[in-house]
Formats: structure tokens, sequence, C-alpha cells
């Protein structure tokens, strides 16, 4: 090939390139801030309160209607057991819809493990659900705009247009969303969206005996919530990701994540 | 009640209670058909755009193939979605932060690029077989139906004065120079699709798109050389049954002759791909050996132990060493490229699997591992879609739009002209 | 003018098509809202959607909803360490009671007191510090009510 034609191949070949690369100036978000200043959630868990009865998932499953025998939930309660030498179990049996009855960890398929109670250095639980990221990595990914950051924080889902491709369960870092079994859609934890707009708190919260979750507006300065999130020492689940999580819990340990 | 992938999931230790493999087999086929699309194209475009002569033959071949190939890029993701009928919307409400909103976009102007590019390479084929039809004496119905299917596929340019297909064949080269670059952009974002996917420590890396675009171009090197030496024996056959001198018949030591050539040269650019695509992979699991981030406990237990057969032997060894020691070999035959070429297509296929399903076989946690399990026996819709019978209906359906094609536009077009 | 352009001619018809199909098939108030393109592209209409969506729970403060016809039930579980326990734990979602009284149906079951009462033996929990007993020997297959008063614990054992 002539080196004057190869020129002239590549030549077309950038300017080719040139007409794809032109849908990427519609990518530029437009920065707004919340149009209702005066509203951001925000949750707060306290990890050294939960006993894990689970009350909180059955609340949740009961309120948001998601089918009590699907193996999937928008809430649950995780259970850490770390040995003397360090070694961590954790599991979580049946999103712990039922709570936590029996010592033996449920590893799925590895079965049920006991660990001797003379072996544990501690033993807690940690209550999850979804973070509402204030940069959320689901929502960026889904290509119809189905799944949206509300002004006020939460994220939701729009039943009526999600395809169902999977894309923003694949890119919650959390394992916060999940399909529906009924509706084919993916679906997630909303913060009770409804209960909110109605001056009401979450169903979780309002279930849970032992106050180890809250809910609060952070542009309220008097709310206990701002205030352990502002004064105290508090964590974040999975910082690393960039995700900026909007559920903060105290007395976060090494293990969780 | 079973969620979405739960039928083929087994969790074993710490899982969150959310996570199963959502993304299975029809996720598998779908970057391997737009890779077998974008891989034609890219070999059609090293005759039309880059001149190498030698690949006349096979580079029309591949661009209607690649057209073929097309619609079935788009299955796969039709087959997996939950909401299959609500798939138009990446159209109509396209996200563009999503890789997938992409899809739609790229997708239309590639297919158009290809269209448009069939469309100047067979015009003059088009005017001559309408000509042809309309000076027929006694037509019957289908002449009359298929000479007004020419007609229209002419868009009224009926113009094939010398200066006409001059600047046809100008413009199918600025076609396929432009086709390029979509072609790997097309590709490329099916790998960004991965690639960016921060919560998944196997697929984030920012050389999964060009992992991608080199695996693809290797498969669909691969498979036009597969399909054009099967196609090349079918000829031969028939070339044996008919007389010399009766309709449609072709010599056969020209036939054998173009084919050995074309396939031997293609073969020497399935090796060059090759090399470049191994090369990126291998990259990728020693940076990620090195580094050894917090994900490499259950990256590794997942890449050398747990799937450590799927990845060393069935992709690596029989999918990329076997083949190219076979290609390497001197004195290579026709036989012996097209063996080869299955190992290749054998080996990308499975390296979309140890991505794809390899990427979902660890938990989030980094404590828990999920196996998935293929549904042989299509029990429900969802077996159904994403099982055999979809994954056939994927696999079969561009042999069959290919011979739909071949009747409107005759890959083999030349030679019959040069016997007439 | 050339026949080369041709081609681009049914490429504009195409997206001409495709448009005017928009126009009609995407909701009105389907764009770009508050939050941006990258966070906020969505159905405006979903967020109403949402809101309206059923409450069961109403976890009122004090249990005051419960209260007004049931005084005498929560003054004495008020009375209890039980108090911190929502009425609607047990007696499930209010939605609808008391319209509807039979739909309540109370969970007196056995799995719901293990709950909180089997005992973890896990070093600074809280669970450890709470009463708790061994499901395996604590009078197994009992129901816990058939002693135990719920709502008023330390009434002493029948």
């Amino acid at each position: 090939m002539e080196r004057r034609d190869f020129i002239k191949s590549a030549i077309v070949v950038v300017a080719g390139a040139a007409v794809p690369m032109s849908a990427l100036e519609l990518m530029n978000p437009k920065d707004v801030l919340a149009a209702n200043p005066n509203l951001k959630w925000a949750f707060l868990v306290d990890t050294t309160k939960c006993v894990g009865c689970g009350m909180c998932v059955k609340a949740c499953k009961t309120e948001n209607d998601i089918p009590w025998t699907a193996n999937v939930s928008r809430t649950w309660v995780e259970r850490y057991v770390v040995t003397k030498e360090g070694k961590v179990w954790a599991d979580c049996p049946k999103q712990a819809r039922d709570g936590f009855t029996s010592p033996l960890l449920d590893e799925n398929a590895a079965g049920k493990i006991s660990v001797d109670p003379n072996d544990i250095a501690k033993g807690f639980f940690v209550p999850k659900l979804c973070n509402q990221c204030d940069n959320p990595p689901c929502a960026q990914v889904c290509p119809v705009g189905a799944t949206y950051k509300t002004p006020d924080g939460p994220i939701l889902v729009d039943r009526t247009w999600c395809i169902g491709c999977g894309y923003c369960i694949q890119s919650c870092p959390y394992g916060a969303r999940f399909f529906h079994p009924i509706y084919h859609v993916a679906d997630k934890c909303t913060w009770c969206y409804h209960r909110l707009h109605h001056g009401m708190k979450t169903a979780c919260v309002g279930a849970c005996p032992f106050g180890a979750r809250q809910i609060g507006n952070l542009r309220d300065p008097n709310d206990p919530v701002t205030l352990a999130v502002l004064d105290g020492r508090i964590g974040v689940l999975k910082s690393y990701f960039g995700t900026k999580p909007q559920a903060f819990y105290i007395g976060l340990s090494k293990e969780v994540d | 009640m079973l969620v979405h992938g739960e039928i083929w999931t087994t969790k074993e230790y710490f899982v969150y209670p959310n996570e199963y493999v959502t993304w299975a087999i029809q996720i598998v086929m779908y970057p391997y058909m737009t890779g077998l699309v974008a891989g034609a194209f890219v070999l059609s475009s090293l005759y039309h755009v880059f001149g190498v002569k030698q690949l006349k033959d096979i580079a029309r071949f591949a661009l209607v193939f690649s057209f073929a190939l097309l619609p079935v890029a788009m299955m796969p993701l039709m087959l997996h979605l939950q909401q299959p009928f609500r798939g138009i919307e990446v159209m109509m409400t396209p996200h563009f932060t999503s890789a997938i909103a992409a899809f739609g976009i790229v997708f239309s102007t590639y297919a158009t690029i290809v269209a448009t590019e069939i469309w100047f390479v067979y015009r003059k084929y088009f005017v001559e077989t309408a000509t042809a039809l309309k000076n027929k004496p006694d037509k019957g119905m289908i002449d009359s139906i298929r000479q007004l299917i020419f007609s229209a596929l002419t868009l009224g340019a009926w113009d094939i004065s010398h200066e006409a297909l001059e600047k046809d064949h100008k413009a199918i080269s600025i076609m396929a120079g432009i086709g390029i670059p979509v072609a790997c952009f097309l590709h490329g974002y099916a790998g960004f699709i991965f690639g960016s996917v921060k919560a998944n420590a196997l697929w984030m890396t920012p050389l999964m798109p060009v992992i991608f675009i080199m695996s693809a171009v290797v498969s669909g090197i691969a498979l036009c050389l597969l399909v054009y030496t099967v196609v090349m024996e079918m000829r031969k056959r028939m070339a044996k049954l008919k007389k010399p001198g009766s309709y449609g018949y072709q010599d056969l030591k020209h036939i054998r002759g173009v084919e050995d050539h074309e396939v031997k040269l293609t073969a020497k650019f399935l090796m060059i791909f090759m090399i470049l695509a191994i090369t990126l992979e291998l990259l990728d699991l020693v940076f990620r050996g090195y580094t050894a981030m917090k994900s490499w406990d259950a990256l590794r237990a997942v890449i050398y132990q747990r799937d450590a057969f799927k990845v060393f032997v069935l992709q690596y060894t029989i999918g990329n060493v076997l083949p190219f020691i076979m290609l390497l070999w001197p004195r290579i035959t026709v036989k012996r490229a097209a063996i080869a070429s299955v190992f290749v297509l054998f080996g990308v296929f499975m390296m979309r699997w140890n991505v794809v399903i390899g990427g979902q076989a660890f938990s989030s946690t980094f404590h828990g591992f999920m196996e998935y399990h293929f549904p042989w026996v299509p029990v429900n819709a969802e077996t159904f879609k994403e099982g055999w019978p979809g994954v056939l209906m994927v696999a079969v359906t561009p042999f069959i739009l290919f011979f739909i094609l071949n009747k409107f536009v005759p890959v083999f077009l030349v030679e019959k002209e040069k016997e007439v | 003018m050339s026949h080369v352009w041709r081609p681009l001619w049914v490429v504009i018809v195409l997206v001409a098509g495709v448009l005017t199909f928009r126009h009609f098939y995407v909701p009105k108030d389907f764009g770009i809202q508050e939050q941006g393109y990258m966070y906020g592209f969505h159905r405006l209409s979903n967020e109403q959607d949402w809101i309206n969506f059923p409450i069961s729970y109403k976890f009122s403060k004090d249990d005051s909803y419960c209260q007004q016809c049931h005084p005498g039930h929560v003054k004495s579980l008020l009375a209890s360490p039980h108090a911190i326990i929502p009425c609607e734990d047990c007696h499930g979602p209010a939605l609808n009671h008391p319209d509807n009284p039979p739909k309540l149906q109370i969970d007196k079951r056995r799995a719901l007191c293990l709950r909180c009462h089997a005992n973890l033996p896990y070093p600074g929990a809280g669970r450890n510090v709470m009463p708790g007993i061994d499901p395996l020997t604590h009078n197994p297959g009992q129901e816990c009510v058939e002693c135990h008063n719920p709502h008023n614990v330390m009434e002493g054992l029948q």
C-alpha cells in the first residue's frame, strides 16, 4: 500500500470516529442542586443496638409488598461472628426475615456451620438497606431513565418503564437491588417514600424496638440523625466506590463492608 | 416463589441475599455475536479501505455476512430482558450515561453504514437484474414480484454508466472507512458495559473494551474463515456435479485456487489479532495478581480454583494455544485453518463465558461464591429464553438470514459474471 | 444531484419515522428533572405514583393509635419491658383495621419470641445481654404464651 493511500485511509477512519464521539457531549449531566432545600433524607444505623430480631425485615416485606417466600428483600440483617483466631463468619438466613434464632451459621451450599462459643471473640448484627447514594451508580447506568434520584434523596424505580435489563442490579456494590418476582422489574428499598411523604418514619424504623434504625432530615439542624451525622463518629459502607452513601453507621467493624 | 436467576444459581458461604446470577447465557451470547459482527466487518474493510487486494473474494462475503449477523447481535439482549416488549424504550428515551443506551444509536448507525455499503456494492447488480426482469417477455407472479423488489432496491438510481460506478466505488471506501471505527465502537462499548461496572471487581478495568475489540476481531475473522471454507467446499461439490458449459458451471481448479489463497491470507490476519488479544488478556490477569487489591482473594479463588478448568484448559489451552500452534505450523492447509478456526471460536466463546459468568461467580461480600448451572431442560419461560431454545435461536438465525440475503445480494457474484 | 445521496434520503425518512413514533410513545412528563440528566432523567409523575403507594403500618408514637380502642392493653404493655415493642410487630399491620377487625392475625408462635430470646453467645452484643433461653432445651414444642404474658412479662409465670 502506498504511504499516501494509508494516510488517506487513516483520515477517513478518524473522521468516521468523530461521528460516534459526538454522542459523548450529551453525557454531560446538568449539575443541579436538589430543588427542595428543606428536605434531604438520611438514615442512621446503630449496629451496637441491633439484636438481630429481624422485625425490620418482616415489616418491610409486609409494608412494601415483597412476597414473603421470595428469597429477596429490600432490607436485611447480617450476622458476623469473629473467632479468636480472626476467622470471620457471616450469614443472612432468609434475609433475616425470621430473625436469628440459632447459633448455627447458614453458609448456603456449604451447610450450617457451628462455631464453639468459647472460640468467639465477637459477634454482632448489621442491618442493611439501600444507601440512597448521592452518586448512585444504579441511576447512572439505567439505559432508559427508569430509575432516578428524587430531589429529597431516595432513588426510585418506575415500574411502568423498567425494561428489566439488570444493569442496575449489577452496578450496585451493596446488593440492594433485585428483580421483583411479580412485576419482573428492578426493585429496591425506597426508604418507604410513601410513608415519608405522609410524615411517617419508614416501616423498618417503626418496627425496630431497640432504636437501631433511625431516619432523619439532614436539612434540619436539630434532627437527632443530623446531630449524630455531624457530631458523631460514623462510617459508611464501601466508601471507596465514591457512591457517597446516605445511610450512616455507628459501630461499623472492619469485617463489615 | 422464585426470583429471576434463582433457578440456576447455587450460593456458597456468605452472599448478599439479593445476589443471583442475573446475567446468564444470553449475556454471554450478546458480546459474542456483536463481536462476530464487528470482526466480520473489519475483515471486509481490510480489502475496501486498506486495499488488501488479495482478500477481495472473502471481503464481499464478510460484508454480507456481517449484515446477516447484525439483527442477531440484538436478539440476546431482547431475550434476556425481563420486559422484552419494552426493549424499544432504549431507542425512545436513551439515557446516554448508560453504556447500554448507546446500543440503540451505535447499532442503528452501524446498520445504516453496512446497508449503505452493501447498496453501493450491489447497485449495479440491482439495476441489471431489474432491467433484465423488465425486458423478460412472459413474466410469472414471482418474476413480477422480484422485479418490484429489485426496482425498489435501486432506490431509483438507474444510472450505471462508468462515471456513476466510479462514484459508487468511492462511496464504498468512504463507508468502509467510517464503518471500522463504528464497528469498533459497537463492540468497544460492549466491553465498556462490563468494564465500567465498578461494583464488579472482575469486570472493572479500562482494558476491557480493548480486550473485547481484539477478541471480537479474532472471532469475526475465524467465523468468516470457517463459513467461507464451508461455502467454498459446497461450491466445489456443485462444480463436480455439473458439466462444463452448463448453466452455473465453475471451474473446480479456479475455486480451489481462490479458496486456498484467501484462507491462507486470512489465517495470517487471524494470528496477528490473536497475539494482540492474548497479550492484553494476560496483561490483565498478571496485573490483578500483582496489585492484589481487596477483591483479589475472591478473584483468585474463582480464576485459579473454581473456574480453573474453564479458564486455563478450555479458554487458554484449547481456545488459544492449540489453534495458534495449528496456524503457525508450516505448510498450512485449508482444512487445518478451518479446524483451527473452530477452536478459536470456541476459545472466544469461553472467554465471554468466563468474563460474564465468572464475574458473577463471587459475591460482592468477597466472602461467598455463586455457581451458575446452565438450564439444560427448559421448564419455564425463563429457562426457555435463557436456555437451549434461546441460544439455538440466536445461533441459527444469522445463517437463515444469510441464506435469504444471498437471494438478493449474491455473495459470489463476480465469478458468475466471468463465466457469462 | 448525485445518486450517491439516495441512501441518505432513506435514513432521513427512517429517522423522521422514529421521531414521530417517539412523540406518541413517550409520556409527556418524561425528561430531565431537578437532579440533572445523569441521576434525574425520568417520568416526573412516577414520584407521585410512589407517594400514592398504600401505607400498611401505623407505628404511632407510644402506640397512641391502638390506644384509642385498646387503652387497657396498651397501658399494661407500656408498663412492662416490652413497651419498646410496637403493637404491630406482633399483631400485624393496622391497615384496614378497625374497619375489618378479623384481618389482624396475632402471631403467637414460639418463633416470634425466639427472635429476641433465643440466646446467642456473642460477647459485646446486645443480644447476649437480653434474657435468653436455649430453644432446644427450654420446654421445646410449647408455645411461650402458655406460660408468659407478652403484654406484662413481669406479671409472674402462670
